[in-house]
């Protein structure tokens, strides 16, 4: 397994963090494209300022949408309803956007084998793929940090590693994504409540209601959130269509947006896509209230530790050595 | 019928002017609608067409934000000074600081709603319709404290400013309380976004207890520095008057806060320097570089050049009462604390990332336009509030007047 070379198409080293920009790979090119305002574009600007809601083309159903938690499930239904015909004009597919509550009885934790990962990248492929990342500008929940044996100096790693094969001498490797903190200081920090913590721990997004003030971004310890600086752009054969409302449904542009433990396969009683894409096991998921889960049984049997753990977030999410 | 002959007056008394009014007007229309254009823009785009990233999330407006909270607290905070040292008709100062402060918060919610991914949800801020975070988002304190002040900068000139139109006395035993509420506001709105960036525990950077009470001194260092040109501005063009000694005494208590502001710094200095851990990084980044990178390294040195210039301006005797050296000392003052309290302050708060790379930020052409747009904007609000509130305070202007203006 850890000499195996990749070459399939998802995991093209090319493809993969090396080129990766924090908005796009366009970025630099991207400012200096865009021509400065002249006469035309500020006689649009009339209509631009003064008909923000013709900007963003929402409908006055949109604009007045509430906030998620706040919904009747009359509300719930009926904004899905609108989001499915719109999500079936832009992409040409029918939808599901689901809107199930938590099962009974669960807190979901993850486990991450650093002793296993081999830092090949597949979960960062399988998560864009599953939860309709925009591929331009590019967003990636997971990064893949890599760091020289001897040391676990965050400033001292990179993401930009980009070998024949992986993994490499004298490297070893650990994947980032939102912990899902027990004590999150991104929740904390919203000034409008558009993201919290579901009762079975998934700390989730409502992309409706969130302004785009990015405070959640200078809170987050771990880089959990990403933030949409232009419309997402997905290919309309690679969407998937089975969403959650709190989950994979497409994006807008200006909104923040994050990792939600694949809330819309994790409540049907799956395993999120990078737990089932990780080529030697190294990714675990599981309830915490069960006390013969797997989580549990890592977090009892084996050495664990939690990222940044003087902070005090707690995040549910454990590394662990498997030897 | 009165109403209608006060808004007639008042359109009078605003579209007259010397030749220089017009040109300064026009100038600052002009960039507004730059700005404007701009804006648009990004509003059509989304935020890729300025220079943030999921890196550095919040860059230029924020920064300038930052600045001008600042200098509305400090344009009312100048009240105490004023009235213990008799600068000169007190109710003249506290007229002009508001009207400096209410010019300023419009430009901080101005520069806030430019930041914003989506102005059009702004409704979801408002309590009982939308939701405001209260008590745990400081975001959320932050919109109330601000707003309360716009409130009272409104309130207490404008009941002044009503009674002397209508030529009659002001109640002083009704207005003072709002005019006392108003000082310990102001220490507030600057803490309270001071508090913004110093709760995160995610940024070193910030997260240091020194941050507020350093927020304090710059405030205390450029917006008396920019009510000094002001007060020169005004006084030349009005009957309003201050005395030459009102501003000597502001540039002596800014060398004050200049020092202790130095102090402060120092102090930061020190306690990285010489623990020497990984919190070291982000200033080293903005000081000196980090791993190859050092955008903001000559902007830092040149506003501690510009501070310390100005600091030993106003400090000294000779250079801080003579005109021509006071006024260069305000402008060094002015753009050594926008610069170290703008990018200097907030773009470093996110370098290194949480994750330890290094991603630098630069302002882009949109970006620096809308910021000149705004600023515009802020300017030709200040000034047509004072061509209209001044002379009704001098007795110019007002419900008998036969002339306007
Ligand atoms: S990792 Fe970041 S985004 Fe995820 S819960 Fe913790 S603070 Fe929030
Ligand atoms: S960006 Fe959105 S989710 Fe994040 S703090 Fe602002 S409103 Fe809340």
């Amino acid at each position: 397994m850890s000499d195996r070379q990749f070459t399939d198409e998802e995991s093209v080293p090319e493809q993969g963090h090396d080129d990766v920009d924090p908005k796009g790979p366009d970025r630099e090119s991207g400012n200096t494209r865009e021509p400065l305002p002249d006469r035309r574009t500020f006689l649009k600007s009339a209509a631009g300022v003064l008909g923000l809601f013709a900007v963003s083309s929402c409908t006055w159903q949109e604009f007045f949408q509430k906030n998620f938690k706040q919904m009747t499930k009359e509300e719930i239904e009926g904004t899905i309803e609108r989001l499915r015909t719109q999500y079936k004009e832009k992409y040409g597919k029918e939808f599901v956007v689901g809107a199930e509550g938590p099962i009974d009885g669960t807190l979901y934790a993850y486990g991450l084998d650093i002793q296993r990962c081999i830092g090949c990248r597949r979960c960062v492929y399988a998560c864009v793929e599953e939860n309709n990342q925009s591929r331009d500008p590019q967003i990636q929940y997971i990064r893949v940090l890599r760091f020289k044996r001897g040391n676990m100096d965050l400033e001292e790693s990179t993401i930009y590693y980009n070998p024949e094969e992986v993994p490499e001498q004298g490297y070893y490797y650990m994947p980032v994504q939102c912990q899902h903190c027990a004590n999150p200081p991104c929740t904390k920090v919203c000034p409008v409540q558009a993201t919290w913590t579901e009762p079975d721990g998934i700390v989730v997004v409502d992309y409706n209601w969130c302004i785009g003030c990015r405070y959640c971004m200078a809170a987050c310890p771990y880089m959990g959130r990403w933030f949409n600086f232009a419309e997402p752009v997905i290919p309309k054969d690679r969407i998937n269509t089975q969403t959650h409302y709190l989950g994979n449904r497409p994006r807008m542009r200006n909104v923040v947006e994050k990792c939600t433990f694949c809330i819309q396969r994790v409540r049907k009683g799956k395993y999120p896509a990078c737990v089932e894409v990780c080529p030697v096991g190294a990714r675990k998921f599981g309830n915490l209230l069960d006390p013969d889960s797997e989580i549990n049984r890592i977090i009892k049997t084996k050495r664990v530790f939690r990222l940044k753990e003087e902070l005090n977030t707690q995040p549910k999410f454990y590394y662990f050595f498997a030897i | 019928m009165q109403r209608s002959g006060f808004f007639v007056r008042a359109v009078k008394t605003l579209v007259t002017g010397p030749p220089v009014y017009y040109v300064w007007v026009l100038v600052l229309l002009t960039f507004a609608c730059v700005g404007i254009a701009a804006y648009s823009k990004q509003l059509q785009t989304g935020l890729i067409v300025t220079g943030m990233t999921g890196y550095v999330s919040w860059g230029f407006y924020i920064g300038n934000f930052t600045f001008l909270v600042g200098v509305a607290a400090a344009a009312v905070l100048l009240i105490i000074p004023a009235y213990v040292y008799q600068f000169g008709p007190i109710r003249d100062i506290v007229i002009v600081g508001e009207a400096l402060a209410v010019s300023a918060l419009l430009m901080c919610l101005m520069f806030v709603t430019a930041d914003l991914g989506r102005p059009d949800r702004l409704w979801h801020l408002i309590p009982g319709w939308g939701i405001l975070n209260l008590p745990t988002s400081l975001l959320g304190w932050d919109i109330v404290v601000l707003n309360g002040y716009l409130f009272l900068n409104l309130f207490i000139p404008g009941y002044i400013l009503w009674k002397a139109y209508h030529n009659e006395p002001t109640n002083m035993r009704f207005i003072t309380p709002f005019i006392i509420l108003s000082i310990p506001w102001a220490v507030s709105i600057h803490t309270v976004t001071a508090f913004i960036y110093n709760g995160l525990a995610a940024r070193p950077f910030w997260n240091a207890s020194i941050l507020a009470p350093r927020f304090l001194a710059s405030a205390f260092c450029s917006g008396p520095a920019l009510v000094m040109l002001l007060y020169q501005v005004v006084r030349k063009y009005t009957k309003f008057h201050v005395k030459d000694e009102a501003l000597f005494k502001i540039a002596e208590m800014i060398a004050y806060a200049m020092a202790i502001n130095l102090f402060l710094l120092g102090a930061e200095f020190f306690k990285e320097l010489y623990s020497d851990t990984h919190h070291l990084s982000p200033l080293q980044y903005l000081y000196a570089g980090l791993h190859g990178k050092g955008r903001l390294v000559p902007w830092i040195w040149c506003a501690f050049a510009f501070n310390v210039a100005a600091f030993l301006i106003f400090l000294v005797p000779a250079t801080r009462r003579n005109f021509a050296t006071l006024n260069v000392g305000c402008v060094l003052i002015i753009l050594g604390i926008w610069i170290e309290k703008g990018i200097g302050l907030i773009i470093p708060g996110f370098i290194p990332s949480p994750l330890g790379e290094v991603w630098e930020y630069a302002p882009t052409a949109v970006e620096l336009l809308v910021t000149l747009g705004v600023w515009s904007l802020g300017l030709l609000i200040l000034t047509l509030i004072l061509k209209l509130i001044i002379p009704i305070e001098t007795g110019e202007l007002t419900k008998d007047a036969r002339t306007a203006a």
